[in-house]
């Protein structure tokens, strides 16, 4: 039986690393969205370890939607990201000043 | 025992593919080697019992996903050295950043030890028990409004998706189908009414 806290550190350091990973690549946007991709990976290995140690199917469920989410919210960022490319011909964070945030 | 030592050597490989994820120069390395890490996890989510997510994390996220992914970075032809500019000046900051989140969950999941860890093992499951479809149960039972919200969720993303990249070439010929369809056969074809002419017989010789 694995315990419970192994998971979760695992799913802990997979966390920091994305945010890790973040930090380093903070010019691309393709690669911010796949370091969020990897944060919910790690979120979605906390569920799943208290489903299977509390016997609740429940936190299945959770993930479940979780990839939903995740699947539209990759479909919709990549879509918005080849419209960005075709306009300014970079995804570089420091060309997208146009809303001057 | 043998699910122990599997865990730790996928959860080791997890690890190393996810620090490819953040330091590969190529974004296309990038995107395989998240293709690695949705893998591992899978393996990792079938040794906590949760097989179906297991299969699903494969077929929509390996299979699906990371397939558009890999179609998007390989459109874009992007200048990889402007992008890297900067990699090595912030990476103390996200180690550092790194390393003080790992050691907030540590500390809360070994100081705490949330009091599960100690009551007993989950108890094993009956033979022929199904994880596929107790979930079926739960989803269209007791999520069966969420389930439906999600399934709206992912209409919305393609409706999204395809409204936001279709476009309109200038210059381009496109049929109008409506045109077509309207079209009448006297507005193609002129009928013309003649008199039958007798060949000329000085003209044929």
């Amino acid at each position: 039986m694995i315990p419970l806290s192994h998971v979760l550190l695992l799913s802990g350091i997979l966390f920091s690393l994305s945010v890790a990973g973040i930090f380093l690549n903070r010019k691309n946007v393709l690669l911010l969205l796949m370091c969020i991709e990897l944060m919910l990976l790690s979120v979605n290995f906390n569920f799943i370890a208290f489903a299977h140690h509390l016997d609740d199917l429940s936190g299945q469920v959770f993930v479940f939607f979780i990839l939903t989410v995740a699947a539209a919210e990759s479909a919709i960022g990549l879509a918005i990201l080849v419209v960005l490319f075709r306009q300014r011909s970079s995804i570089n964070v420091e060309d997208l000043g146009a809303m001057r945030g | 025992m043998i699910v122990n030592v599997l865990f730790y050597v996928f959860g080791a490989i997890l690890v190393l593919t996810a620090l490819g994820v953040i330091t590969a120069r190529n974004p296309v390395h990038c995107a395989l080697f998240l293709v690695a890490a949705f893998l591992n996890s899978a393996v990792i989510w079938l040794l906590l019992e949760a097989e179906f997510l297991a299969v699903t994390l494969i077929v929509v996220y390996v299979g699906a996903v990371m397939v558009l992914w890999l179609f998007v970075v390989m459109m874009m032809d992007v200048d990889l050295a402007k992008l890297r500019q900067g990699f090595t000046r912030y990476a103390p900051l996200g180690a550092l950043i790194a390393l003080i989140v790992v050691a907030q969950i540590g500390l809360v999941v070994y100081v705490k030890q949330l009091g599960i860890d100690t009551g007993g093992a989950p108890v094993p499951k009956p033979e022929g028990y199904s994880n596929t479809l107790e979930l079926g149960k739960l989803l269209y039972t007791q999520y069966l409004y969420p389930f439906e919200i999600a399934a709206v969720i992912l209409l919305v993303a393609i409706v999204a998706a395809i409204t936001l990249t279709m476009r309109q070439r200038e210059g381009q010929k496109v049929q109008d189908i409506g045109r077509q369809v309207a079209v009448r056969a006297r507005d193609r074809v002129r009928v013309v009414k003649m008199k039958a002419v007798k060949p000329d017989a000085e003209v044929n010789q």
